[in-house]
């Protein structure tokens, strides 16, 4: 495949940025999208310039590094991770557009690389459990109802990756917060610090300076793992619940 | 020797919800259920013009009357006003300040550009800022009857047709109506998201009630400008 590829370059946090194009040829419709900027970046280095800077670690859908939007479209047209998206999904002469996370909260360091460590406070504030650490408890010692120990799977899911900030219009948060605060608040381990965890990651989340959510539900689309939207409803209602005791 | 116990202090209720975005926004839905309530009420009270002048002149009367002799005279009117003028307030205050953070939230837009979000959806701004000045057109048209070309104090048959006489005021009353069916279409569903009534079960049946209910007003309330377009009420 031959593509034109139109990128968002930016030297630095504070560089002026703008879209570059360049373009690739055999590509094979098996290589990952990032396998395909591999390609872009070894032609790069050998002609000398800078290779085009973007996230990656796991490369098979779990680690949650490797976003970018893809013809305006959060880890492009499936509903899978940038990593774990494939050629096939494009045509041979396609002109693809690359560009990073876009939102406040999510500066860009360089070229496809923002800074999401506004995520990691928001878990710092309360997406944990405070319990003496050891040997991994019996797992019949606290028992889980079905449904409640469902949800918590269907929410542990979220990898982090941004995605439902860079698809909300208003660079939210919130479904990101809600499947964080639902997967720990549902769970009997989670039950005593219910109330302050919601509490303290709504508030966290607004320091960062998330936008708040208007329901357009491109959070819950763009989300590879398919964390639901009435999550953030779930969340609202833990906070509700929280505000009012 | 005391022992002093002193609970970590927490905010008020009230406070947490106003400095939050999830509060401001239960604000905003409660506030707007409020309206959609109200607005339930006076779109049937509407319809009595379709049963002649003596029916709805006389409606309009007894709303003066309401809980009298516990109320004085208009009392209750008064206690509705006050509550809807809170609510609009209160709604209109939260949306400008959610607004300006969410505009904030999102500097630098994406080059590539994708249509977002429903028609309903992506016009609840704009859309809400329609009705607000619709709300003081309409309350200078057939409260304070300011601007109306009959203006006739308890009658409000002959103020009805007056006003719908004049083709700027029926396309004033049509736009807004639209606005208001689309404002609720996305509006009722997201309250019920915003304060916590949504789950996977019930989504649906609450997307067909919030596009039931704006059905619902939209005809009932542009069924009175149609009428004294067409001629059917005189
Ligand atoms: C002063 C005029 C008004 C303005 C400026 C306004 C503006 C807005 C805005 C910006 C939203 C949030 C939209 C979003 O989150 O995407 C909203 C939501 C809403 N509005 Fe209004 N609106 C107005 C009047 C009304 C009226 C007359 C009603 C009565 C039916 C109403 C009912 C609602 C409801 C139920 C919501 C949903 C709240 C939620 O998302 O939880 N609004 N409005
Ligand atoms: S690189 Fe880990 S999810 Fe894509």
């Amino acid at each position: 495949m031959n593509l034109t590829l139109r990128i968002w370059r930016q030297a630095g946090p504070d560089a002026p940025g703008s879209m570059t194009t360049y373009q690739v040829s055999g590509i094979s419709p098996d290589m990952s999208f990032l396998e395909m900027l591999d390609t872009l970046n070894e032609e790069l280095i050998t002609r000398g310039d800078q290779p085009v800077a973007f996230d990656h670690d796991c490369r098979e859908g779990i680690c949650g590094a490797c976003g970018m939007v893809i013809n305006g479209q959060a880890h492009g047209p499936e509903r899978t991770t940038t990593c774990q998206l494939h050629m096939r999904h494009f045509r041979d002469g396609d002109t693809i557009d690359v560009e990073p996370w876009r939102a406040a909260a999510f500066p860009v360091v360089k070229d496809l690389v923002v800074d999401r460590s506004a995520f990691d406070r928001i878990i710092g504030s309360g997406g944990y459990i405070t319990a003496p650490t050891g040997s991994a408890p019996e797992a019949h010692a606290t028992p889980v109802p079905k449904e409640a120990a469902d949800t918590a799977f269907e929410h542990a899911e979220c990898i982090g990756c941004g995605a439902c900030v860079a698809a909300c219009p208003n660079g939210s948060a919130m479904l990101f917060t809600s499947a964080k605060v639902v997967h720990l608040n549902v769970l009997p381990q989670g039950a005593p610090e219910r109330a302050a965890r919601v509490r303290n990651m709504v508030s966290a989340m607004d320091a960062e300076g998330f936008g708040g959510c208007t329901n357009t539900g491109e959070c819950a689309t763009a989300c590879p793992k398919g964390i639901p939207l009435p999550s953030i409803a779930a969340m609202n209602r833990e906070f509700l619940r929280a505000a009012r005791g | 020797m005391t022992t002093a116990t002193r609970t970590a202090r927490h905010p008020s209720t009230l406070a947490t919800l106003w400095r939050s975005t999830v509060g401001k926004k239960a604000v905003m839905a409660v506030t707007g259920l409020v309206m959609l309530l109200y607005l339930v009420a006076h779109m049937l009270g509407n319809l009595k013009v379709f049963f002649g002048p003596d029916d709805i002149n006389g409606y309009a009367a007894w709303l003066r009357t309401i809980g009298q002799p516990f109320l004085g005279h208009e009392w209750f009117l008064w206690i509705a006003r006050l509550a809807l003028l809170a609510s609009v307030v209160l709604h209109g205050v939260s949306a400008y300040q959610l607004s300006r953070r969410d505009l904030a939230a999102r500097p630098s837009k994406y080059v590539h550009q994708r249509r977002r979000a429903s028609y309903a959806t992506r016009t609840m701004r704009w859309g809400g800022v329609i009705l607000g000045l619709f709300v003081v057109w309409h309350i200078l048209d057939l409260t304070t009857l300011t601007v109306n070309p009959v203006a006739e104090h308890g009658h409000v048959y002959q103020n009805i047709v007056g006003t719908f006489g004049r083709w700027y005021s029926d396309v004033i009353y049509i736009v807004a109506m639209l606005a208001l069916g689309f404002h609720i279409r996305h509006g009722f569903w997201s309250a019920a998201q915003t304060l916590g009534a949504n789950n996977a079960r019930r989504d649906r049946a609450l997307k067909l009630t919030a596009n039931g209910l704006a059905l619902l007003l939209t005809a009932g309330f542009l069924s009175v400008p149609v009428a004294v377009m067409t001629g059917v009420v005189k």
